[in-house]
């Protein structure tokens, strides 16, 4: 029986990372529904990139206040880790404190009172960002596509961290050993007195309850990431290695449209010839896309990314005129349905069964599209390089080329470009008429 | 004013050091006509061997393709690179940053490849080389505030070249709130010129006028042809003609130098 709680912590930490691990296949494997994209050129200038937007957090900073304030979470979080590695050598060996011995009170002391300060701090950053998200009246908190789980989700991970800090500081507070050694508890000291009546087996109980509370809080944290926008914690690393590296103005040559073009225009070209060998079979190019399938793998990376803060859509002029266009729920929609499709495929043992959906009008609609003057600041804008442009423009490609169903001035834009060389409707032969004009 | 064509200068034997691509609404729009005049002034004045394509000029396919029309994007762009390779042109400039972005990054990969310039970057290359001086005295004073186009600032990261030719302007350049990488786009770009804005509670290009406005200028520079109209009706909504003025700065730079 004495080694009941190894067994049991064991048993935990397998189920917890096992669980984890089942979650991150399945998200691999969505991501990979997605087409084939290149990104693997020029390593360099992306390991850069990743180095100084998802681990140097460049692009957060921007907005100061919520920049400097996730900084303090962030390094915290990945600091006290270390503290966590201690736990689970503890749990699997039923030591107590085992970096104590192995480091030098000296050392441990020092570490463990700077676990302290930043898990505090964390505490503070945190209680300030549910202040931000619930009490003051920041507009990209407030919009429409973060009332129900987007906006549960984002306090749930602020619960989580306030209780896991609380959880720390506590278990420090009421280790009495621990505290008898006085080498590093700035900030548990203080939190001691609460317990001063208590028995010696009471402040033991609540000890090891702390402790088993925040080993299993953080393996159970671990499990809510892949349900939630807090998955940005791992993605923003690949997100940002992969991100587009052209100049942002650059749109993608359609390969598929480049080759029906040239037969086009091929006056050689026999368009009533067979199709060579091998090619009757071949299912015809789809262009644009209407579904989540349609678009490429970093897109659908992207949509998992997304942290939902809003940044994108607070700087994009549709949505700051009113119309109806986020670019933030456009990542947040594109997730949604993939999460169904995914769910889909789980549920008919591996191959996706047509259920009469997809992401264009059933997620995102027309209007939306079309409001989107393609100025890139939503790309400019987002902390971890998401391109919701991207996935804009294929829809749009999906609507104009597949069911031409561009809006009618559009329309008349295009046919004028057609036959007069311009989006208006002039003769080509007047196009040197304004050097002799004045 | 003279403005020679490639296929004059083809028959002439001759191969101009720039192709001028002036874009639809520098050839037909009214106001944007008046900016490509500027810009062959200033040509002219920095004696620059140009050309433009005249008639064989055609949509670069920008707003097609931003509209979500590869296919005519595509058709106009191969009829467009067949012209341009049959001249042999290697250099290109334009006022329009849209031409700009579609001739420089999209059209290398459909076999026609250029060094493009935006009319701003190669007049600062006429300064540099000392072909061109910008009169400072004659605008000397005023309040200038410059309105960065999307598609030259954020699509293609220029940001300094407009403002180095606006301080040589001896003029003061003071920034709106939202500019260079944070600025706000005009409301054009996307193919959004050719259609009503969808349902809101405001139009874009107001919202950046009153950005503009509250520098409390008495000109807004542009560098693009749209972003031009854009903040010319933003400012006449706003009923503030009287007031300030919009000028691409290549009209500035002509009516610093008297041309
Ligand atoms: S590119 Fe489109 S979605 Fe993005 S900020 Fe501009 S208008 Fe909004
Ligand atoms: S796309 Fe980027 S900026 Fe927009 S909400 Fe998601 S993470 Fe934030």
């Amino acid at each position: 029986m004495q080694y009941l709680p190894n067994i049991l912590f064991a048993l935990a930490l397998v189920l917890g990372v096992g669980f984890f691990v089942m979650n991150i296949r399945k998200l691999s494997r969505n991501i990979k529904l997605g087409k084939d994209v290149n990104r693997t050129d020029n390593k360099p200038e992306r390991l850069k990139n990743m180095i100084k937007i998802a681990l140097g957090q460049s692009k957060m900073v921007k907005r100061p206040l919520s920049g400097v304030l996730h900084i303090i979470v962030y390094v915290g979080f990945i600091i006290i880790n270390i503290e966590v590695l201690e736990i689970i050598i503890d749990g699997l060996f039923g030591t107590h404190r085992v970096f104590r011995g192995f480091l030098g009170d000296g050392f441990y002391g020092f570490l463990i009172g700077f676990f302290e300060i930043l898990a505090a701090l964390v505490f503070i950053a945190v209680v300030v960002f549910w202040l931000r998200r619930n009490i003051s009246n920041i507009k990209r908190f407030l919009t429409k596509e973060m009332k129900g789980w987007p906006k549960k989700d984002g306090n749930n991970i602020l619960y989580f961290e306030m209780v896991l800090m609380t959880l720390f500081l506590v278990m420090n507070a009421t280790d009495f050993h621990f505290q008898q050694a006085a080498i590093g508890n700035p900030i548990s000291q203080f939190i001691t007195p609460l317990f001063d009546g208590f028995s010696l087996e009471t402040i033991h109980t609540i000890e090891r309850s702390a402790w088993w509370i925040h080993i299993l809080g953080i393996l159970v944290f671990l499990n809510y990431l892949y349900y939630s926008k807090h998955l940005h914690i791992l993605l923003a690393f690949p997100n940002t290695y992969y991100a587009n590296l052209k100049p942002k103005g650059q749109f993608t040559n359609l390969e598929s449209v480049t080759n029906e073009v040239k037969l086009m225009m091929d006056p050689d070209a026999d368009p009533y010839a067979a199709p060579p060998e091998g090619e009757e079979e071949a299912i015809p190019e789809k262009f644009g896309a209407s579904d989540v399938t349609d678009l490429n793998w970093v897109q659908l990376m992207n949509a998992y990314t997304c942290t939902e803060c809003g940044r994108c859509t607070s700087s994009c002029p549709a949505n700051l005129t009113g119309k109806e266009l986020s670019p933030r729920k456009i990542m947040m929609d594109t997730r949604d349905r993939l999460e169904e499709v995914g769910r889909n495929i789980d549920a008919n043992k591996g191959t996706f069964v047509d259920d009469g959906k997809q992401l264009l009008n059933d997620y995102i609609s027309p209007e939306e599209l079309w409001a989107c003057t393609s100025c890139n600041a939503c790309v400019e804008e987002c902390p971890v390089n998401i391109d919701p442009l991207s996935i804009i423009m294929d829809m749009r490609r999906y609507l104009v080329m597949e069911e031409s169903a561009a809006p009618q001035e559009l329309n008349m834009m295009m046919t004028n470009i057609e036959n007069n060389g311009a989006p208006w409707q002039y003769n080509q032969q007047d196009r040197l008429n304004w050097a002799n004009e004045e | 004013m003279n403005v020679p064509t490639m296929a004059d200068m083809m028959a002439q034997g001759k191969q101009p050091e720039v192709l001028f691509w002036v874009g639809a609404a520098g050839s037909y729009d009214d106001r944007a006509k008046k900016i490509s005049r500027a810009f062959v002034k200033i040509l002219h004045q920095a004696n620059v061997d140009f050309a433009v394509l005249g008639t064989e000029e055609s949509s670069t396919g920008d707003a097609a393709k931003r509209a979500g029309n590869e296919f005519l994007f595509q058709m106009q762009a191969m009829m467009n690179i067949e012209v341009l390779n049959g001249y042999e042109v290697k250099k290109i400039v334009t006022c329009d940053p849209h031409s700009f972005n579609t001739l420089k990054n999209e059209y290398p990969g459909l076999g026609g490849k250029y060094e493009v310039f935006h009319h701003t970057q190669f007049i600062q290359n006429l300064i540099a080389e000392g072909r061109l001086k910008i009169d400072d005295t004659t605008l000397k004073g005023k309040r200038v505030t410059f309105h960065d186009p999307c598609y030259l600032g954020r699509a293609n990261e220029v940001y300094e070249s407009p403002r180095e030719l606006i301080k040589r302007l001896g003029v003061n350049l003071t920034e709106m709130k939202r500019n260079k990488s944070t600025a706000l786009c005009c409301g054009a770009g996307g193919a959004q010129m050719f259609k009503d804005a969808e349902k809101g509670d405001k139009e874009i290009n107001v919202l950046r006028t009153e950005d503009a406005l509250e520098t409390k200028p008495n000109i807004i520079a542009t560098g693009c042809p749209y972003c031009n109209t854009m903040m010319t009706d933003g400012i006449k909504f706003k009923e503030k003609e009287a007031e300030v003025e919009v000028k691409d700065i290549a009209e500035l730079i002509a009516e610093a130098n008297k041309l």
